[in-house]
């Protein structure tokens, strides 16, 4: 349906050009297949995004102490006295003293029932920090120093700023693969342009002949591939859609992966997929059939 | 004659509509082609351009169209000096221009119609201001019939007269007609000729390229001849 409307488009709009019927169709698949490629680009680094984000927002929420009992004091004890400690601070939701029954639940899959009994484990208290206005590691710190406790606060923020540098990363390599995308898009169009004004040579000199200006000429050109690349990019938008409401149909918000949660918003990404294949189109042709024309005598 | 759309720029009155002053042409592996050619050709003539192959007819009325440019001398068009004319200004002179190639060159990929209205659609009509007078155009060449058929299924003398109607349907300020009767019958040949008289006589400027010296004879029109390059005798 879209292949028909857009030749219904184009022959109204730069009718005056012969249809290429052998290249056109293939031009339109790689068109196609570069906008469906893109659109998974631009899918993907929301996912990633989106899921950096998340985890980033776990870590902010929470912060880890480590508290080393004085002379005298039970590390359980200890733990205890900096759980009550920084349960009354500002910022904070709750604070927790980790048990060595809930430490040793969380190391036994890793170590085995066999050493954990014998292994020292450290003295933790998990804090839970209040969302909206969170306390900062250096306002527990305090507080814990105050209350003559020997304790370190990791609030997280090295393996947040991990987190998000690779969030970071990865919105940049998905920003590079769509502009390259974009790229091969333009020279594909550019090459089929080249093509077509060769191979039309007897037609464009015709035109020219009675009385069409370079511009004009372009012009047929950058409607015949701006609609060709608009029919292309919404065939290749469309099967991206399909492709990410299946997952995340499937999958839920999680989508395909935890590491790639799927919003049903994401889809509101592929929209502007045929504009944007027509924009690259559009200035793909332009550029090559004035640079081509003006090459002529 | 059928009604067309005319042009709304008159051609400057006070000038010629085509001035050649010692213009010489040539290509690399063929200088000469054309030497020392003075010419005019004032508004509103008719004149027929006759020779032998390669006397360098096809090559005068290329310099005319612009398809190349002088080696030597000098060209005005329309009271302009189009000699060394920069590229984006040639479209607004060939706009004023009506042309019969002697290889036709219709687009094979349009309807007869749309051949037709192509100088009208490159001028920018629409085609509900265009349709009337090119259906009308194309039954006065005998093609009525025919409107919907692409060149290809169209005869020689039926291709023709089709590039005929598309060189005048704009009304041009010039004609240059490159053996437009080379492939039709006498009859048909003494009609187009009445045509190109009547443009003539509605102020149109018409040069004619062919080799078919009776016709030009009966035409009544100025004669030009070339030979090898050069215009001798004829009425300059």
């Amino acid at each position: 349906m879209i292949a028909r409307l857009t030749r219904r488009l184009t022959d109204r709009t730069s009718g005056l050009l012969p249809r290429d019927s052998a290249g056109e169709p293939w031009l339109a698949a790689v068109i196609a297949i570069l906008c469906f490629l893109a659109c998974l680009a631009a899918v993907g680094a929301a996912s990633a995004d989106r899921a950096a984000h998340g985890w980033a927002g776990q870590l902010r929420a929470e912060a880890t102490v480590l508290v080393r009992p004085r002379v005298g004091e039970t590390g359980a004890g200890a733990a205890a006295r900096a759980a009550e400690t920084l349960a009354g601070v500002d910022g904070v939701a709750e604070a927790e003293a980790m048990d060595r029954a809930a430490a040793e639940v969380l190391l036994r899959p890793w170590i085995g029932d066999a050493v954990l009994p014998d292994l020292p484990l450290p003295h933790l208290v998990t804090v839970r920090l209040d969302p909206l206005a969170p306390a900062s590691a250096v306002t527990l710190s305090r507080a814990l120093a105050e209350a003559g406790l020997d304790a370190s606060v990791d609030d997280h923020s090295l393996w947040r700023g991990e987190v998000e540098r690779a969030a970071t990363i990865i919105t940049l390599l998905a920003g590079a693969a769509f502009l390259l995308t974009a790229l091969a898009a333009g020279a594909a169009i550019a090459y089929a342009t080249r093509a077509a004004l060769a191979a039309q040579r007897s037609v464009i000199e015709t035109l020219s002949l009675n009385g069409a200006s370079d511009g004009t000429i372009a012009g047929l050109y950058q409607a015949r591939f701006g609609l060709l690349a608009a029919g292309a990019g919404a065939a290749g938008a469309i099967v991206a859609a399909l492709l990410v409401a299946g997952l995340r149909g499937l999958g839920g918000s999680d989508g395909i992966s935890p590491a790639l949660p799927l919003a049903w918003s994401d889809l509101w990404l592929l929209s502007p997929c045929p504009v944007l294949a027509a924009t690259v189109a559009v200035i793909a042709a332009r550029i090559t059939a004035l640079a081509s024309l003006r090459r002529r005598r | 004659m059928p009604e067309s759309p005319r042009r709304t720029a008159e051609p400057d009155s006070a000038a010629d509509t085509v001035r050649l002053e010692g213009v010489g042409f040539g290509y690399a592996d063929a200088p000469g082609v054309l030497r020392d050619i003075d010419l005019i050709l004032p508004r509103g003539s008719f004149h027929f351009l006759t020779g032998p192959s390669g006397a360098g007819k096809s090559s005068l009325l290329k310099l005319l169209t612009l398809v190349e440019r002088p080696t030597t001398g000098r060209l005005r068009l329309f009271g302009d000096d189009v000699t060394s004319l920069p590229r984006r200004a040639i479209p607004a002179v060939r706009r004023r221009m009506g042309v019969v190639f002697q290889d036709f060159r219709l687009l094979d990929h349009l309807s007869a119609f749309d051949n037709v209205a192509l100088p009208l659609r490159l001028a920018g009509l629409k085609r509900a201001d265009y349709a009337g007078n090119v259906a009308e155009m194309l039954d006065w060449v005998g093609l009525g019939n025919r409107m919907a058929d692409a060149p290809p299924s169209l005869s020689g003398g039926e291709k023709q007269r089709l590039a005929i109607a598309r060189a005048v349907i704009s009304r041009p300020d010039l004609i240059l007609a490159d053996e437009p009767t080379g492939s039709i019958d006498a009859a048909m040949g003494e009609r187009l000729l009445r045509l190109f008289q009547s443009l003539n006589q509605l102020g149109t400027t018409v040069l004619i390229a062919s080799h078919d010296e009776a016709l030009a004879a009966r035409s009544g029109a100025r004669i030009l001849h070339l030979e090898g390059g050069c215009l001798v005798g004829g009425r300059r």
